[in-house]
């Protein structure tokens, strides 16, 4: 399974459909919407957080949130 | 006659919206709170032309209107209440054209309420430089609105978005979209079920009872409990509800608004790649810190040591123009270097938020966010304690209503239970006062001063004792909650001098009239207590004058013997001389444990109280700090106050709770009062152990 944790820097990715289980509603409002397109822009150290810049906003969330948000690469 | 308009400044948080705010109302603003909450309430007013006033409210930054922080409540309660003395006549939401599709979401929530809209897009003179290009006109007729590009960078634009503010009654009120296609069934029923009302006004009320429970308005009485469908059901529609907007938002851009990425020039990841670098993203927040306390140290002596002797003057000023009597020493002894030790701290607050908002306006606050977060999680922190733990180094009272924006309560929890720990400002002085005493002023490889050293020194400790103690309640404690983190990266900016400087006076007028006025009345409390006692206090002078009568000591000296004598015996000197027993081992005397009982209200009374003791019954105008320098142990002779005895108060200021305001907050923060005397307890015993340990081993 693909998700955004698994994306390289600078690797871009298109957000697949998630339940409302997964993903909070403050995260959608920023943008993280399914058929959005996501980049990764930076990685923390040690790995974590990561900062996306989803839709053309700029975020940062934690690998953990990441690897439950599933993608197609593009 | 006059009219007067109510605007209602709305938008998300980056967006420029305080510097708007600023630019409208220059400096006729006024801070204050909502009652009965800790939000801070920002309103000001302006004049358009004659006879236009318009009043101005600044509404927290929020993302969306379905709140999830108290912040973000306040926008939704006043936007939902007609009746409110400030609901907008119009309301003006500030975007950033940047970052315009996310902002965009705000603002078509808005519109559909049916209040007339503005959409002022902030930050216009970078679209050049970002090759964004923006088909005003188009835009105007996709929104149903008004649009003014504005500047607050460069005063663009600003005439325009005031004419418009001005025509308001002019605007269209006609939504963007249709919430109620998202389940139109289900919003039949709403309807039917509350004829009179807007649908997207109910569907509102509905779903921030979800978040919220509790609101209660005359007209949408009974709404709130009109609950057809299950919580998560509702949360899906919330869900539903962003999507179709965001898809709207889309559609409406992908026609005008044109960003030509070639062209854009990118300081934002040129800066990125190094303060977020793995090393030299350390090594230039660390850099950066050690440049706040060189400031706070070095810089702010100056004015401090002019404010300090120059209210040493004035009480002795008063102390000689005054006709004699309990009213001028309460002036000249009470009042005056109780007012003293409140002036006294400005410099250094000025200072720290000064560097707080530059980082903040910057952008670059975030970037520390990002880089702590997983650093600070294996302390069971969140990066976004950062900021509390920071602030916390002003005042832990804002610091911990800073916490509210870490998602995750246990991380929460933790952060609100170690904040205390910081350096507040209060403890400043005191530490600036015993720093200046017991440790030579000397310099370290010929740079840093020996005593800014120690002050950072006494930072990191607190920070330490913060991290330390985080780390053990992280393990201990049993609270089960969903972790949760996201935080907007926004551009780097140029900090604005007009937003830094009204930041800066609003926070040290906050000090000084908020915690001003618990450190003046305990002032005249403690005058009172040194200025009168029982039994043989009212005959100190026969027996202070029989005792010494074969002496033959000069006037001066036998004066100097009775006000000693005096203060021995007055209500305070019974006080510290009761607890002494207890506060001998950390290798303090009676006044000093005075000052220790006092300053458990909150630790600036230190200076203060010290202040009071000495100057009760001194009549030259020497300065607190030399006066301080002159005290002998009793005990064992030599200077009271020497390193090792100075060590130990250092370090039980470190450690103690002693502030009011800040149990009062936690209890506020954590709903009980479990938490706060949690603190209370066992802070105190670690600043007693960890100072008896430091005097014994120093002595």
């Amino acid at each position: 399974m693909l998700t955004i944790a698994s994306l390289k820097k600078g690797q871009r990715g298109i957000i697949k459909e998630f339940s409302v289980d997964v993903v909070p509603l403050k995260l959608l409002e920023m943008g993280c919407l399914p058929g959005n397109e996501v980049t990764l822009v930076q990685i923390a150290p040690f790995r974590d957080p990561l900062y996306l810049n989803i839709n053309g906003s700029h975020l940062a969330i934690r690998l953990e949130m990441a690897s439950k948000i599933e993608i197609d690469l593009i | 006659m006059a009219k007067q308009i109510n605007v209602a400044l709305i938008g998300n948080p980056n967006t420029g919206k305080t510097s708007v705010f600023n630019r409208l109302t220059g400096m006729n603003q006024k801070v204050g709170n909502y009652p009965g909450i800790t939000v801070e309430k920002k309103e000001g007013t302006c004049k358009f032309g004659r006879n236009c006033k318009v009043h101005i409210l600044d509404l927290p930054g929020t993302y969306s209107l379905n709140a999830s922080s108290l912040d973000e409540n306040v926008v939704i309660e006043l936007l939902l209440n007609k009746n409110d003395k400030d609901f907008p006549d119009v309301a003006v939401v500030v975007a950033d054209v940047e970052n315009l599709k996310r902002n965009l979401l705000l603002f078509t929530q808005i519109k559909d309420l049916g209040i007339p809209t503005i959409l002022a897009i902030n930050m216009s003179d970078r679209m050049k430089r970002k090759a964004i290009t923006l088909d005003v006109p188009l835009l105007e007729k996709k929104l149903n609105t008004k649009i003014a590009l504005i500047s607050s960078r460069k005063n663009l634009g600003f005439d325009y978005l005031k004419e418009l503010i001005e025509n308001y009654n002019q605007l269209p009120t006609k939504p963007c979209l249709n919430a109620s296609n998202i389940a139109p069934e289900y919003f039949d029923r709403l309807q039917k079920a509350f004829p009179n009302q807007d649908l997207y006004k109910l569907w509102l009320v509905i779903t921030q009872d979800v978040n919220f429970g509790k609101l209660d308005r005359n007209e949408l009485q009974g709404v709130a409990s009109f609950k057809t469908e299950s919580t998560s059901n509702l949360k899906r529609l919330q869900q539903k509800e962003t999507i179709a907007r965001y898809k709207f938002i889309n559609e409406t851009l992908k026609e005008t608004l044109h960003v030509d990425t070639a062209k854009a020039k990118d300081l934002r990841s040129r800066l990125d790649r190094v303060l977020t670098h793995k090393v030299w993203g350390y090594v230039i927040f660390f850099g950066i810190l050690l440049l706040i306390f060189q400031a706070i140290f070095d810089w702010s002596a100056y004015p401090m040591d002019f404010i300090d002797s120059s209210f040493a003057s004035l009480s002795e000023w008063a102390k000689n123009t005054l006709p004699p009597g309990d009213f001028s020493s309460l002036i000249a002894e009470g009042i005056i270097p109780g007012l003293g030790g409140i002036v006294i701290f400005i410099p250094q607050i000025a200072f720290l938020f000064l560097f707080i908002s530059i980082l903040e306006e910057t952008g670059y606050m975030s970037r520390v966010v990002f880089l702590m977060d997983k650093l600070m999680r294996r302390f069971g922190l969140s990066g976004k304690s950062v900021v509390p733990l920071v602030a916390g180094t002003a005042c832990a009272i804002p610091a911990i209503m800073a916490t509210r924006n870490i998602e995750n309560w246990k991380e929460r929890l933790i952060t609100i239970l170690v904040t205390p720990f910081t350096t507040c400002s209060a403890r400043l002085p005191v530490y600036l006062i015993i720093i200046s005493l017991v440790i030579p002023d000397t310099r370290v490889l010929g740079i840093f001063s020996l005593q800014g050293l120690t002050l950072m020194f006494m930072y990191i400790l607190g920070f330490g004792a913060a991290i330390l103690s985080a780390y053990i309640l992280d393990k201990i404690l049993k609270v089960r909650s969903k972790s949760f983190f996201v935080v907007e990266m926004p551009n780097y900016k140029v900090p604005l001098a007009k937003n830094v400087i009204i930041t800066v006076i609003e926070k040290t007028k906050a000090f000084v009239f908020g915690a001003g006025k618990i450190i003046l009345a305990i002032s005249i409390i403690l005058w009172v207590l040194a200025s009168y006692g029982p039994g043989d206090f009212n005959d100190a002078e026969e027996i202070v004058k029989s005792e010494y009568a074969s002496q033959n000591l000069s006037d001066d000296d036998l004066e100097m013997h009775i006000n000693s004598f005096k203060l021995e015996h007055s209500y305070i000197g019974h006080v510290g001389q009761f607890i002494e027993p207890a506060v001998r081992p950390l290798g303090y005397d009676w006044k000093i444990g005075i000052a220790l009982v006092s300053s458990f209200a909150a630790r600036e009374v230190f200076v203060g109280t010290l202040a009071t003791i000495y100057s009760v019954g001194s009549d030259d105008e020497q300065t607190i700090k030399s006066r301080m320098a002159a005290e002998v142990n009793p005990v064992l002779g030599g200077p009271l106050f020497n390193f090792a005895s100075g060590i130990s108060l250092l370090l039980f200021y470190a450690f103690a709770m002693q502030c009011m305001s800040t149990l009062a907050i936690v209890k506020k923060e954590t709903n009980s009062w479990k938490w706060p005397m949690w603190q209370l307890v066992v802070m105190t015993v670690i600043a007693y152990v960890v100072s008896l340990a430091a005097y014994q081993f120093l002595r």
